[in-house]
């Protein structure tokens, strides 16, 4: 059903546990709908230094946090706010149809830990970022199923 | 990865090497069609009927009101569209049945099907161990009403239903009480004339038989319409060439179950017991499914803060099997019907874990178990950012 490499981000997830000096940190999904991912980010000077992960939820949000902190470390905030559930799928070698919701929840955790660190310092994250379309209801998410 | 440890018995069982030995003569020796008029045929005649004798022993019914078919998913079509339509037929006031808010896909998909057609269903509530209320299931009768239709025992929690009182029920207000048995056969006491049961849904697979059989038993004097036509094949009620080796199989595996049912079901609960104990030892886990009233072999749980799916596939790399009620598994957006109706949170019923043992696992399976499933539980913990201790 998955792919080598979703068992493989599944079985050893890269950047787990919570990060300790964060300055940017998001979450989205919810329990009723079973996923729910919170990113931790170090931002210096623009560049996302460390990242790391905490998800609840299926093999593919797992495999889908893990491979999304791996794209994202070392990168600017800019480039990090181009990475797209597309991405982070195909970075997989794809996921079941049914799954595709989890990279979408993973691309809005990112922005969501971007949108903390510009909350943090005056900035309407929105006028950026755009909004987080994850504001609790599943059905957003699995909109993105018919992808 | 090469050790295996089959914990879902309840999914389906190994068939049992008595049952194969049975079955495989009936493949490449004793083909004939039962409906062939030569000895080569009614050899295979002779078979099918044998095989009614332990399965209606098993239940207490006499064979003639045992017919085989493909499955149990078509038993309970057959129930439920065959009387529903037998009884419209002939008396159109009664489109009225009463079921449960746990029953399996194959009795609530089939209800719905007949809803669309204009047929009244009520969906009994349960409590929280996974079982009918006798009042409200009472007060739910009306003059409409022409079937009642309650597993015996859940597929997933193992709750067993009260069946000999609703049979009572049923009984009195002169209704067909029909159960889905198909979990429960061979692991409870089922007696149909006890219980009061007018029709019972069977299945070979889940007691160490092969798959693609099931049975349904059809008291004297009741009469669903067939859902399959055709040649005519069992007595007229389900029609299709007879799967001799399969209904051979079905025949020896209710007789291995009648000769060893108190040993293996002693066997399991003890597992069963164990595997509890040593389960519940984790914190903030919870046993699904009545306490002490339930199918021995079948035990389930609930584990906070973590996602049934990543337990399974966790487990899955230590060689063992076992399912879950997570919404991830169900391929829908909400996590199982029954988790819910028993009123666990979404948390818990994502975090859901059944395993079900058989008489083939062992006391160092269980071990094996409970060690594998605290250390994949601390790990899916670990990196889950809902818990907490």
């Amino acid at each position: 059903m998955y792919s080598e490499k979703v068992m493989d981000h599944f079985t050893n997830p890269r950047n787990v546990g919570a990060l300790e000096g964060a300055n940017a940190i998001g979450e989205v999904g919810n329990l009723k709908c079973g996923d729910i991912m919170k990113i931790y980010m170090k931002i210096e000077n623009d560049v996302i230094t460390d990242v790391t992960f905490q998800t609840f939820g299926c093999g593919a949000a797992v495999a889908t946090s893990s491979m999304a902190t791996e794209m994202i470390k070392g990168k600017t905030i800019e480039e990090a706010m181009k990475l797209t559930n597309k991405a982070v799928m195909e970075a997989l070698d794809g996921l079941p149809p049914v799954k595709v919701h989890c990279s979408v929840l993973a691309e809005q955790a990112v922005k969501a830990a971007l949108a903390n660190y510009y909350e943090a310092q005056g900035i309407d994250p929105v006028s950026i970022l755009g909004e987080i379309p994850c504001a609790g209801d599943c059905e957003d998410c699995h909109v993105h199923d018919a992808i | 990865m090469n050790k295996l440890v089959y914990a879902d018995n309840a999914a389906t069982t190994k068939v049992s090497e008595s049952v194969l030995n049975a079955m495989l003569p009936y493949f490449s020796e004793n083909y004939g069609n039962a409906s062939s008029l030569y000895p080569h045929g009614q050899n295979s005649k002779k078979a099918i009927n044998a095989a009614r004798v332990p399965i209606a022993q098993l239940i207490n019914a006499d064979p003639s009101e045992i017919f085989f078919t493909g499955s149990g998913t078509e038993s309970d079509n057959m129930v439920i569209r065959g009387v529903l339509n037998s009884v419209a037929a002939k008396n159109k006031g009664r489109n009225h049945v009463i079921t449960t808010k746990i029953e399996h896909p194959a009795i609530l998909r089939t209800c719905e099907a007949m809803a669309k057609q204009g047929f009244e269903i009520t969906y009994l509530n349960v409590d929280s161990n996974g079982v009918i209320s006798l009042e409200e299931l009472e007060n739910a009768i009306t003059e409409k009403t022409a079937l009642i239709s309650i597993m015996a025992a859940n597929n997933e929690i193992g709750s067993i239903q009260p069946l000999k009182e609703i049979g009572e029920i049923a009984k009195k207000h002169n209704v067909l009480f029909h159960t889905d048995a198909v979990q429960a056969l061979g692991h409870m006491h089922i007696d149909v004339q006890e219980m009061n049961i007018s029709l019972m849904s069977l299945s070979a697979h889940k007691i160490h038989g092969p798959k693609g059989v099931g049975a349904i038993y059809i008291k004297k004097n009741v009469f669903p319409d067939p859902i399959i036509t055709g040649g005519g094949q069992e007595r007229n009620r389900r029609s299709g060439t007879e799967n001799v080796p399969g209904i051979v199989g079905f025949g020896q595996a209710a007789q291995d179950m009648i000769d060893h049912m108190e040993e293996d079901n002693a066997h399991t609960a003890k597992l069963s017991k164990r595997l509890m104990e040593g389960l519940l030892e984790i914190k903030k886990s919870v046993l699904t499914g009545h306490p002490t009233n339930r199918l021995p072999g079948t035990c389930s749980f609930a584990f906070e803060a973590i996602e049934g799916e990543s337990m399974i596939l966790m487990l899955g790399m230590k060689g063992i099997c076992a399912s879950t009620g997570s919404a991830c598994s169900t391929g829908s957006l909400d996590p199982s019907h029954v988790l819910m109706a028993i009123g666990l949170t979404h948390q818990n019923a994502h975090g859901s874990l059944r395993l079900s043992i058989s008489k083939y696992t062992t006391e160092e399976d269980v071990e094996y178990i409970i060690e594998s499933v605290k250390e994949v539980v601390a790990k899916l913990r670990a990196m889950s950012p809902v818990w907490h201790e």
